[in-house]
């Protein structure tokens, strides 16, 4: 199983560097063939699998990039499979790098969570890339972009597969680094260009901390392999679990965009549509939640980082759902939307809801690749990326509208879509935290056992050496947070349910329905565009009733009745607001609170006159000082030098006269001395 | 044999340049070209040579030569390489060799009236290696010191008659290379009382055996001393904060293959000689002045990255990234821990690869516009000349620090090292040094997308709108590739060079 997920790691890479040198070059060899491919037979209809087959063996740099993902999408699938079929936690290493100290092991883990993750993310991949084919078909630069577009879902692939915290890091930069260029995609803009460094440099503040966190949580454990680490989290001083698991959490704010770390979300919707649907929806920005997932053991014996991280993610859910109400670009919407999500996803984690996170982080890819995807088609139709240009749609465009109907009854939690399901576990879980206050259960799905012990590689008497067995029992066990961050998480998250259904609502009633607002002639996007929209939705609608067949993803009446009430008033209140007057934006009723939420508070604003410009201002002093004193020193330690050896000169001015005068001074001198001193 | 082979012939090719050739001036320049660039190949297969010698189990030098050399006071002429050196050993032949190709198209012109023929390049570029390849194979103290010292000349005259561009080239390249020669050799004069401090209280100039001491036999106060020396000759030609404003200047002014050896090669030798000597052979000195060294080191690492941040020129601002970068070099060794030396030594190898490369664009861009001054370069050069800006973007890429690529390593090594710095130097101060060089790390990666950002991206600007003029040439590309790949390669593989120095650097501080 490690070859297979070795490959389907290599193989995005492979067609990454293959793509980026000689993209072009497999075009002009393949030509001829497609010449023969593209003269139709009398009577073939031109319709959607044959266009597809004549339109894609010219094109070497989207055949590079389709096939290889194809490939690891099969190659996860069977991942998938093997692990639903045996559950087990396999680890295979390449090699280990001396480093004079914690060695460095090149290795991957398959297990249940990363199987289905690694799934997703070529799912997702795969959608993308043959969107994208038409998405960037007049595009000059389509073979660099579809280059960068396989090196991210390599490096995603081995954040999730990653054995090995600093291999994990290395895909995890990796990237943050595809995430500019893919953003910067348009650098002619100088927005465009600006969006892309802010989006590099906000996560590398994050992951700078993360990085940090690794060394911490490494050195503690005396290795970086993720298994040793979780295994050893019972023994290690809780300072170093702390410290470590709170550092990780400044990367995981940055990557997954969480408050104070969430500003570059939005601007990043400056890249193309395909990308924020790849990266800034569905998978990079999930990482971060991966990530505390993964190593959901050393949270758990640390609730203080928990009760942190259930704090951002409040902030995160209410603040980003308030700004997405707000939003005049329905990208910026959907960006917003996805802070919020995201949030859910890490406030299920703080309060021990660590399977209906990663359910949410599943349905949520799927609905959020699903929204982007979607409105990247109305955005190629419109022209326009404001919705005041959008309406009316609904008509021309069936396809598109009827995935996005799915797409946004998902992200408002409606049943029978996806949203609901996963999202009613989170808040369940939470009202579960807000009562026990803790009470240590049983054993769930962490219980573990200590299985054998080992002497220590630093000299420690023995460590006990502990293994971590999926169990599942009835409900997640709750973790240690004090109860006031459960309470904070389930009220924030209720509260958000209303306000998130009453901004789908409005953007869905905004685009597709009311009167056309611009003169264009909408007609469904392109098939090659449409239909992996179309196939998204698939897992948007019915992603959730796999959660029924476990005990703890099963939805709880209570919170489930609660939370459709939440729902409905939000939608319900929007649309009263609507029907109205359907030719104008509800949001119009937020008065003078409108301005504050576009800008989102003003936080950018903030940052950038307590942080940015303070920065620009000491570099300049620095410029400066390093000419005028640094320097200085230095040129003003070779002028004296000079200016002594001139002071020293004006002795030797060849006159003999006063050669002699000092000669004779100096024997009188001397004699005196003699004469004096004896 | 293999290491006197390696010294005695571009010391040969340098005597052999000054030999008048026969023919017209173009002929002359011809053939000037074509033997620097077999003697440089020559030497370049002998340092492979030595590398597929080399037994890849050993700890300890190997391939020596020890024969005396000036008995009466006890100097040997005394080679050998280990894992410390050996991959500088092939990085210095290799840039040379690259430097020699890309002159083989490129010659820099002499500005102004200035006379410098080609083949007294050729022949100074060769005395350069000469001593840049002996200072890394130096077993002897002195004898290092001698190689050391002998780099300097030909640099002088390199920057001094072949640098300098636009107005008043002549005196401003002649003021660099005053200000280099005269700040190293203050330096070098320090190092030369460090060394003599040592050798005469050991009674011995053999640097194997004073390594194997560890310090045994050099009382408290004597090893103070004699660090405090060895490291202030090694800072300035590293260069450490606030020892470093001879850089700019000698980088700004100095032609292509000049600035890409001075980065690539000379400013290794400093922490070379930390690694070697400095902390080996003084180790209680060490412990003394290491958090310092520290504090300066992160100093550098944040000065570096701002004033790289509101840098104008091009070449300027590559010259600060690399006291930035030197910074984590000097952070690692300042941990006096192994991994603190791998990352050193790491961050030495990638910072030649990374910076050269750097340097190399510079030079062509410089040369293609006529001016390295980012405004007047406006924007668009991933219109304007995709490749060459592509390459770009990947050098400053690799340079910020990108994991994946040679410059992540040795960064993040320094910063592994000092979380746990040795047991004798105070932990939070060195946690405190991490935190700050985290951020020059963040720094670095500002300034380097700000350069990207404003070169490369937004529209062509006006004044080049109209302007023709190549994309990467042949003889670029054959010059940058093997930099390029190196780069990947040891990036990606990072067990190459660690695997090499681990074994040498324990046995150095005498580690298990």
């Amino acid at each position: 199983m490690i070859v297979v997920a070795a490959v389907a790691v290599v193989l995005p890479f492979a067609a990454a560097l293959v793509g980026m040198l000689f993209g072009h070059t497999v075009s002009h060899l393949l030509s001829p063939l497609a010449r023969r491919v593209r003269k139709p037979a009398p009577g073939t209809a031109r319709r959607g699998a044959l266009v597809l087959a004549r339109r894609m063996p010219a094109n070497g740099p989207a055949l590079i990039a389709v096939v290889p993902v194809a490939v690891s999408t099969v190659l996860t699938a069977v991942l998938a499979v093997d692990q639903l079929r045996h559950p087990a936690s396999h680890v295979g290493t390449l090699t280990r790098v001396p480093t004079g100290t914690v060695e460095i092991t090149l290795s991957l883990q398959v297990d249940g969570l990363a199987s289905v993750v690694a799934l997703l993310v070529c799912c997702v991949a795969l959608a993308v890339q043959i969107y994208s084919v038409a998405y960037m078909r007049d595009d000059p630069r389509y073979s660099s972009y579809a280059a960068f577009v396989s090196l991210f879902t390599a490096a995603m692939l081995l954040v999730v597969l990653s054995g090995d915290l600093l291999v994990l890091y290395v895909g995890w930069e990796v990237m943050g680094i595809c995430s500019y260029f893919l953003i910067g995609h348009y650098w002619h803009d100088r927005a465009t260009s600006r969006a892309a460094v802010k989006a590099f440099l906000v996560t590398r503040l994050g992951d700078v901390g993360f990085l940090f966190g690794i060394f911490v949580l490494g050195l503690a454990a005396h290795s970086f392999q993720i298994r040793e680490i979780i295994g050893r989290v019972g023994v290690m001083p809780h300072t170093a679990l702390l410290a470590g698991t709170l550092l990780l959490l400044c990367g995981v704010a940055g990557k997954s965009a969480q408050f104070p770390l969430h500003t570059w979300l939005p601007d990043a919707m400056a890249g193309p549509t395909p990308i924020s649907a790849l990266i800034h929806a569905a998978t990079m920005v999930a990482a971060g939640v991966y990530v505390v997932a993964r190593l959901y053991p050393a949270f758990f014996f640390a609730p203080a980082s928990l009760a942190v991280l259930g704090v951002i993610a409040a902030i995160s859910m209410l603040g980003a759902a308030l700004a997405a109400l707000a939003q005049e670009d329905l990208k910026r919407v959907l960006a917003y939307s996805t802070i919020s999500q995201l949030a859910y996803m890490a406030a299920g984690l703080a309060v021990g809801a660590r399977d209906g996170a990663v359910f949410h982080l599943l349905a949520h890819g799927a609905f959020k690749a699903l929204l982007f995807l979607g409105a990247g088609c109305v955005i190629v139709t419109v022209g326009s990326n404001l919705m005041s240009a959008m309406g009316g749609l609904r008509l021309a465009m069936p396809v598109t509208f009827w995935s996005m109907t799915v797409g946004f009854a998902a992200l408002a939690g409606i049943p029978p879509a996806s949203g609901f399901f996963s999202k009613d576990t989170i808040l369940s879980q939470a009202w579960k935290a807000a009562h026990d206050r803790g009470t240590p259960s049983a054993g769930g799905w962490y219980a573990s056992t200590p299985l054998t012990t080992r002497p220590a590689p630093q000299g420690q008497a023995v460590v006990l050496t502990w293994t971590v067995k999926p169990r599942h029992m009835m409900g997640a066990p709750v973790p240690h947070i004090p109860s006031w961050v459960a309470w904070l998480v389930l009220v924030t998250g209720l509260l958000t349910v209303v306000i998130t259904a009453a901004y789908a609502t409005r953007t869905w009633l905004v685009t597709f329905f009311g009167e056309r607002r611009s003169a264009v002639r909408a007609r469904e996007a392109t098939p090659l565009m449409r239909w992996p929209v179309a196939a998204l939705a698939v897992p948007a609608l019915i992603l959730g009733f796999f959660g029924l067949g476990s005990a703890e993803l099963r939805p709880e009446w209570g919170m489930a009745v609660i939370s459709l009430l939440c729902a409905a008033a939000g939608a319900g209140g929007v649309y009263v607001v609507w029907n109205n007057d359907p030719a104008l934006d509800p949001v119009r009723l937020l008065g003078p609170l409108r301005p504050v939420l576009r800008a989102a508070f003003y936080l950018d604003t903030v940052y950038d006159v307590t942080i940015v410009r303070p920065v620009r201002a000491l570099a300049r002093l620095v410029v400066h000082a390093d000419e005028r004193v640094v320097d200085a020193g230095v040129e003003g330690s070779g002028r004296g030098a000079r200016r002594l050896g001139g002071l020293l000169r004006a002795t030797e001015n060849g006159n003999a006269q006063a050669y002699v005068s000092g000669l004779f001074a100096g024997v009188v001198l001397i004699v005196v001395a003699v004469v004096v001193l004896t | 044999m293999i290491l006197a082979a390696m010294l005695a012939v571009p010391f040969l090719g340098a005597l052999g340049m000054l030999v008048p050739l026969p023919g017209s001036p173009r002929r002359v320049t011809r053939l000037a070209r074509l033997y620097g660039l077999a003697v440089s190949g020559v030497t370049l297969v002998l340092a492979v040579a030595a590398a597929a010698a080399f037994d890849y189990g050993r700890r300890g030098a190997q391939l020596g030569v020890n024969v005396p050399w000036a008995k009466s006071i006890g100097l040997r002429f005394h080679l050998g390489v280990d894992g410390i050196s050996l991959p500088l050993v092939v990085l210095t032949a290799a840039l040379t060799f690259l430097c020699m190709v890309y002159t083989a198209r490129a010659l820099p012109v002499p500005a102004g009236s200035r006379g410098g023929s080609p083949q007294a390049l050729i022949g100074l570029v060769l005395l350069l290696e000469v001593g840049m390849l002996g200072t890394f194979v130096a077993l002897d103290l002195l004898l290092f010191f001698v190689f050391f010292e002998v780099v300097l000349i030909p640099m002088y005259f390199v920057i001094a008659d072949w640098g300098g561009s636009g107005k008043d080239a002549a005196p401003r390249a002649r003021a660099a290379a005053n200000k280099f020669i005269l700040y190293t050799l203050l330096g070098s004069g320090f190092l030369l009382v460090g060394i003599l401090i040592v050798a005469v209280n050991a009674h011995t100039l053999d640097m194997t055996a004073l390594t194997a001491r560890h310090g045994a036999g050099l009382s408290h106060g004597l090893q103070v001393a004699a660090f405090g020396l060895l490291a202030l000759g090694f800072a300035v030609k590293t260069p450490m904060w606030p020892l470093h404003t001879w850089l700019p200047d000698a980088h700004t002014e100095a032609p292509t293959i000049g600035s890409v050896l001075l980065a690539g090669v000379l400013l290794k030798m400093g922490t070379y000689g930390f690694v070697r000597i400095a902390v080996p052979m003084a180790p209680e000195g060490a412990k003394v002045w290491a958090p310092w060294l520290g504090l300066l080191a992160v100093i550098g690492i944040v000065y570096g990255a701002l004033a790289c941040l509101a840098q104008r020129e091009l070449k300027r601002m590559i010259a600060y990234s690399s006291i930035g970068h030197m910074g984590f070099v000097l952070l690692g060794i300042a941990t006096l821990t192994p991994v603190g030396l791998n990352a050193a030594l790491f961050g030495n190898i990638a910072h030649g690869l990374i910076t050269g490369l750097l340097f190399f664009l510079a030079g062509a861009i410089k040369e293609r516009y006529g001016t390295g001054d980012l405004d007047a370069l406006g924007g668009g050069m991933l219109a304007k000349a995709p490749y060459l800006a592509s390459i770009l973007t990947f050098a400053a890429v690799a340079s910020m620090g990108l994991p994946g690529l040679a410059g992540f390593w040795g960064e993040m090594l320094a910063l592994l090292g000092a979380y746990e710095p040795h047991s004798g130097l105070p932990r939070p101060t060195f946690i405190t040094f991490m935190a700050v060089g985290g951020l020059g790390a963040v720094l670095t990666a500002a300034y380097f997308l700000r350069l990207l950002s404003r070169v490369t991206h937004g529209p062509v600007a006006e004044r080049w709108r109209t302007a023709r003029f190549a994309d990467v040439r042949s003889h670029e590309l054959l010059a940058w590739t093997p930099l390029i790949t190196a780069t990947l390669f040891i990036g990606l593989w990072p067990k190459t060079l660690l695997a090499l120095t681990d074994g040498a650097v324990r046995l150095l501080l005498g580690a298990r």
